[in-house]
């Protein structure tokens, strides 16, 4: 093929363009900020605050006063567990605080993962966080491997259009689970509308629901009874309570938005996925703490924590976010934003009338008589998923499918133990403690 | 003339080659691969049967394959009218392109939460069905209940959200019949509905062709649409995965899934390829 003068002319520049690329495209990789003024860049990955609204509200207003600057990243279980493992493998990485849950740290605690904190926890003692929490913290050993970071709970609200329909002689804030029943009949036979509403779709949190309310409430434990007369029980309760539950309920995530829009009237949900209702509407509707069963008012305390990796390329910046998020005006800010409780000691900020409603009711469930608290699952690590499932399936062959719970329970024991056996959890309160995994029957 | 040229298309298409090899079939036979291990690391079918035995395989299956079935026909008849409205050069011709291709902007994820605005108990749907009297108590459109209605909801909000992608294929089918054949036809007197069927659809085959076969392999993966608007009602193949690989936290199991999902997608062109095959005198 012949060049002409005209061509070759152009194939001088093209290459010498061609190659500036290649070198611009070389260029050294970026490296952490270690020049930035205080804490610089501290990367903190979290399982919880993973919702958009809530990682918004990270961003702009509870971290908007920290000296640094923080890249939060919220992951679904799978991922979080993923990416903090593979930076522990490869040595480096970028994550150097992780916020999770006590039973996510309890794995990675066993793979001998975190950091000591005893330093910080130490510097924050005159904040006087919560010792029982503190005390979690330790995981068992003499280090303090994750500090508390804030708590939440779930709670119930209403609107006050449902009220008219309380059954005969009950207290709202001293239900039982059967007289709930009997409020949705009541509300179906005189409205004709399903105004129970539980948060059954894929974000929703329902799995929690039998993990740390119905389950304790009904049967005392949650394993150890997983296939008991009374877990029966409380199945064939809940498949009799779904005749009156927003047949909706299977796309609800977030019960804030359907209690707001009026197609559900009593909800169950977590306190941070409650609040908007709450605060958008103070005068419509109502929060109350959860009704009581067999064995007590069960309720499911979550407990976050935050934890750095040995791994962590900035530990200094990340203990001054840790001091930063423990302060007491970051505690409060917390609380107004995403409706997360301090861990702290301090007088709760004035708050607007919706926050105080949810604070009187997650008080109530506290302090009640038979207060049963009903911990979140302890050292299931990546098993964490398949063990919620197996709840989730259970809920849809007797709940929505109409089958017998005494074969679904039978059908899922398998499945539960497998998940034990892999994680190698022990059994967590309310079950008895266990050596070695936990025996699921 | 391919002597004349010796290497020089090879070479030419080397580079594409590469691209596709490097970035579409290697990690297609890993996730192939990844399918036929387990966690624990050993291989075999036990991911691949896990994912067969799973209580919610066969529903996702069948509802997976409903969707494709029912979307692909009602897109097609939309997609058509709305392209020989286009290639009929009606005024404000310019406007209706505008319209019909309003939906190709939006995600998948972000068309389902309108349509959720829409089907929702206390949305628009059921405010102006009650507003024309049409029933005086919301109908709850959404329910894991009326599997039914709620496949009906998603059918509507895909073939929403889609057919524009058809319609643009078809259009530019449409465009390239030489006007001579549709003179000819109205020379000898054909009516529209005789045009379409013996001018325009056998033209149009090499269009029909494409689109069936893009539009099918996407039927196959809707997820977003139904996660928007039946969250756990309904299961699908493409949700089961995601499900697999971020909640349980098992890749195999979602791995066997996708490939599920491409040996359906495959199945299919192989079909449409050999049921609507394009002869040489079709081509215009």
């Amino acid at each position: 093929m012949r060049t002409t003068n005209r061509s070759r002319r152009w194939r001088l520049p093209a290459v010498v363009a061609a190659v500036a690329l290649a070198i611009s495209a070389c260029g050294p990789a970026d490296g952490p900020d270690a020049t930035g003024d205080g804490a610089g860049e501290v990367v903190m990955v979290s399982s919880q605050l993973v919702p958009t609204a809530e990682q918004e509200l990270m961003n702009n207003e509870i971290l908007a006063d920290f000296a640094g600057s923080v890249e939060f990243v919220g992951l679904d279980a799978g991922p979080f567990n993923d990416q903090i493992r593979a930076q522990e493998e490869s040595g480096e990485g970028e994550i150097s605080v992780i916020g999770g849950l006590d039973g996510e740290f309890s794995s990675f605690a066993a793979d001998d993962l975190l950091t000591d904190l005893s330093d910080v926890a130490e510097d924050l003692a005159d904040l006087g966080i919560n010792e029982t929490y503190l005390e979690f913290g330790k995981l068992g050993t003499d280090q303090q491997l994750y500090i508390p970071w804030m708590q939440a709970t779930y709670v119930m609200a209403a609107r006050t259009e449902a009220l008219a329909y309380l059954p005969d002689g009950a207290d709202i804030n001293d239900l039982t689970w059967e007289q709930l029943t009997e409020w949705g009949a009541n509300i179906e036979a005189e409205t004709g509308e399903r105004r129970l509403g539980f948060p059954a779709g894929e974000d929703g949190l329902l799995h929690r629901f039998f993990q740390g309310y119905a389950y304790p409430a009904f049967t005392g434990g949650v394993n150890t009874t997983f296939t008991s007369p009374e877990a029966v029980e409380m199945w064939n309760w809940l498949a009799d309570t779904w005749q009156y539950v927003n047949p909706q309920s299977t796309t609800y995530g977030f019960m804030q938005e359907p209690l707001q829009s009026g197609e559900v009237w009593v909800a169950w949900d977590h306190t941070a996925r409650l609040i908007q209702a709450l605060e958008n509407q103070p005068d419509d509707i109502v929060a109350f703490p959860v009704p009581s069963g067999p064995e007590g008012k069960a309720y499911m305390p979550v407990v976050a924590g935050l934890a750095i990796p040995k791994s962590a390329p900035n530990v200094e910046g990340a203990k001054d976010l840790i001091r930063y998020l423990l302060s007491a005006e970051t505690q409060a800010t917390t609380l107004g934003a995403v409706s997360f409780f301090p861990v702290i000691e301090s007088e709760l900020p004035d708050v607007g009338p919706g926050l105080q409603a949810e604070i009187d009711a997650v008080e109530a469930q506290l302090n009640a008589d038979d207060a049963l608290p009903a911990y979140l699952p302890v050292g299931l690590g990546e098993q964490g998923g398949a063990y919620s499932q197996v709840f989730r399936d259970v809920f849809q062959a007797v709940v929505m499918d109409g089958g017998d719970a005494a074969e679904a329970l039978a059908a899922q024991l398998p499945n539960l133990q497998a998940v034990f056996e892999a994680s190698g959890a022990p059994c967590w309160p309310p079950d008895p403690e266990s050596d070695g995994p936990c025996q699921a029957q | 003339m391919t002597t004349r040229l010796g290497w020089a298309p090879y070479a030419l298409l080397l580079p594409s080659a590469l691209f596709l090899a490097v970035f579409f079939a290697t990690p297609m036979v890993q996730a192939f691969g990844l399918a036929l291990q387990q966690p624990d690391g050993s291989i075999g079918f036990a991911s691949v049967q896990r994912m067969l035995g799973d209580a919610s395989f066969s529903g996702a299956l069948l509802t997976t394959l409903a969707l494709v079935v029912l979307v692909i026909p009602v897109q097609f008849v939309l997609a058509m009218s709305m392209a020989l409205v286009i290639n009929a050069r009606l005024k404000g011709q310019g406007m209706w392109l505008y319209v019909y291709a309003l939906p190709l902007g939006i995600s998948e994820l972000a068309a389902g939460i309108v349509w959720v605005s829409i089907f929702t108990q206390s949305g628009w749907l059921n405010s102006i069905l009650m507003g024309l009297g049409v029933t005086d108590r919301p109908i709850t459109w959404q329910s894991a209940e009326t599997p039914f209605l709620l496949i009906a909801c998603i059918v509507i909000a895909e073939a929403w959200r889609a057919t524009s992608i058809i319609m643009i294929i078809l259009v530019a089918g449409l465009q390239s019949i030489p006007r001579e054949f549709m003179e000819a036809a109205d020379v000898y007197g054909a009516t529209n509905w005789q045009k379409i069927r013996r001018v325009v659809l056998p033209m149009l085959r090499p269009s029909l062709q494409v689109a069936l076969i893009l539009r099918t392999i996407l039927a196959f993966q809707v997820f977003a649409t139904v996660i928007a608007l039946a969250g756990r009602g309904l299961y699908v193949l493409a949700g089961e995965a995601q499900r697999w690989a971020t909640d349980i936290d098992n890749d195999n199991v979602a791995a066997a899934y996708a490939g599920l999902i491409l040996l359906m997608s495959l199945i299919s062109t192989v079909l449409f390829l050999v049921l609507l095959p394009t002869r040489e005198e079709h081509q215009a």
